[in-house]
């Protein structure tokens, strides 16, 4: 699976130093790595969900009983979670780290994948999102440590984009 | 069963312990039978309280954490019981009142009304401990057993579908919020 390993490592390790202690997931493919590096850690706890607004849930949580924690997800994940990421996080101005895989933009191939691709970005613009992208693997480390810095100090949601350059190898 | 008299059987056991509630009746009753920090009213986002409990129920492993659920709201979000399930902290504890209802919102039937069986379900989603209690005695027992037990434990008590006149609670919902957090961090340093 051509999926980048070394990235993976990167943005985990990136994470970790922000001292993210519990994880939600839900399975998809850019992911993999990703989550099986939070399985592995015994350190950290991942959540694996049944659908991406529990995951709001449940960092609002982490969050009010002073427990960092980071969401993993797909695009269409977030666009599963934007009740919740209105109706809690910014209703009662809950930060959350958003690490959304950016499927269907430029270089996909899968059909499917493409309306919530288009999508992804005028949606979080329209919420008012603070949003990075990442594709450059040098900009991982401080890119995810400043969006964690703005979202605790806006208390707000913030979104990572993980692109196809930073995530796709092939 | 009233749900007002239900709260008020197992208010004891609430008063002192995190306790994240949903919007409506229950969180209005709730703040009436006397307000705590440690008491968070999620007043929108419906279905969610059980997924904050469980990241709360995470993070303070040390604690209780006891989440006040609806039919309607649990209905909205089923898939929270399989999470639950799947990490089942022994620190949880789930009520759902079931008025086969959205009372909120005019009083329409859920499935509830028509069959659906909450604690079938949360059983066959794989909650160790799921009981039934349809009186506030059976329920102030059913609740002193689960937290007793350090099992996760979700109780379906069946009430009638009755609320209060008004659902106006005097605390801002962010006011509520940052009440909670300093609370709860105040725990975790006691823990420290």
């Amino acid at each position: 699976m051509p999926v980048s390993v070394a990235n993976s490592q990167l943005i985990y390790d990136a994470l970790r130093a922000c001292d993210v202690q519990i994880f939600s997931a839900l399975p998809e493919t850019w992911l993999v790595h990703l989550i099986r590096m939070a399985e592995d850690d015994p350190a950290v706890t991942l959540v694996r969900v049944a659908k991406e607004e529990e995951a709001i849930g449940v960092s609002a949580g982490a969050h009010l009983a002073g427990v960092n924690s980071a969401l993993l997800m797909q695009n269409h994940g977030f666009l599963a979670a934007i009740n919740p990421i209105v109706s809690l996080a910014l209703l009662y101005k809950v930060p959350l780290l958003m690490l959304i895989s950016y499927r269907g933009h430029m270089g996909e191939r899968d059909p499917w994948q493409t309306q919530g691709g288009m999508m992804t970005e005028p949606l979080l613009r329209a919420l008012g999102i603070p949003t990075w992208s990442l594709s450059d693997p040098h900009d991982v480390q401080r890119r995810l440590k400043d969006a964690q810095t703005l979202a605790h100090a806006a208390l707000t949601p913030v979104a990572v984009l993980l692109t196809r350059e930073l995530m796709w190898e092939d | 069963m009233l749900r007002a008299d239900a709260l008020q059987a197992i208010y004891p056991e609430l008063r002192d312990r995190i306790v994240v509630t949903i919007m409506g009746a229950v969180a209005a009753e709730l703040y009436t039978l006397g307000h705590q920090p440690t008491f968070f009213y999620l007043e929108h986002a419906m279905g969610l309280a059980s997924s904050m409990g469980l990241g709360v129920a995470l993070a303070l492993p040390q604690h209780k954490v006891i989440v006040l659920d609806g039919d309607g709201s649990l209905l909205m979000n089923l898939g929270t019981l399989t999470t639950m399930a799947r990490y089942r902290p022994g620190n949880l504890l789930h009520i759902v009142f079931d008025n086969e209802s959205l009372l909120s919102v005019g009083g329409f039937p859920t499935a509830t009304a028509t069959g659906t069986d909450l604690a079938g379900v949360a059983r066959a989603c794989g909650i160790p401990r799921v009981e039934q209690a349809d009186t506030p005695k059976r329920l102030k027992q059913a609740v002193a057993e689960a937290l007793a037990s350090d099992t996760l434990t979700t109780i379906v008590s069946k009430v009638e579908a009755v609320g209060p006149k008004t659902f106006h609670m005097d605390l801002p919902l962010l006011e509520n919020r940052f009440q909670f957090k300093r609370a709860l961090e105040a725990l975790r340093q006691r823990q420290e």
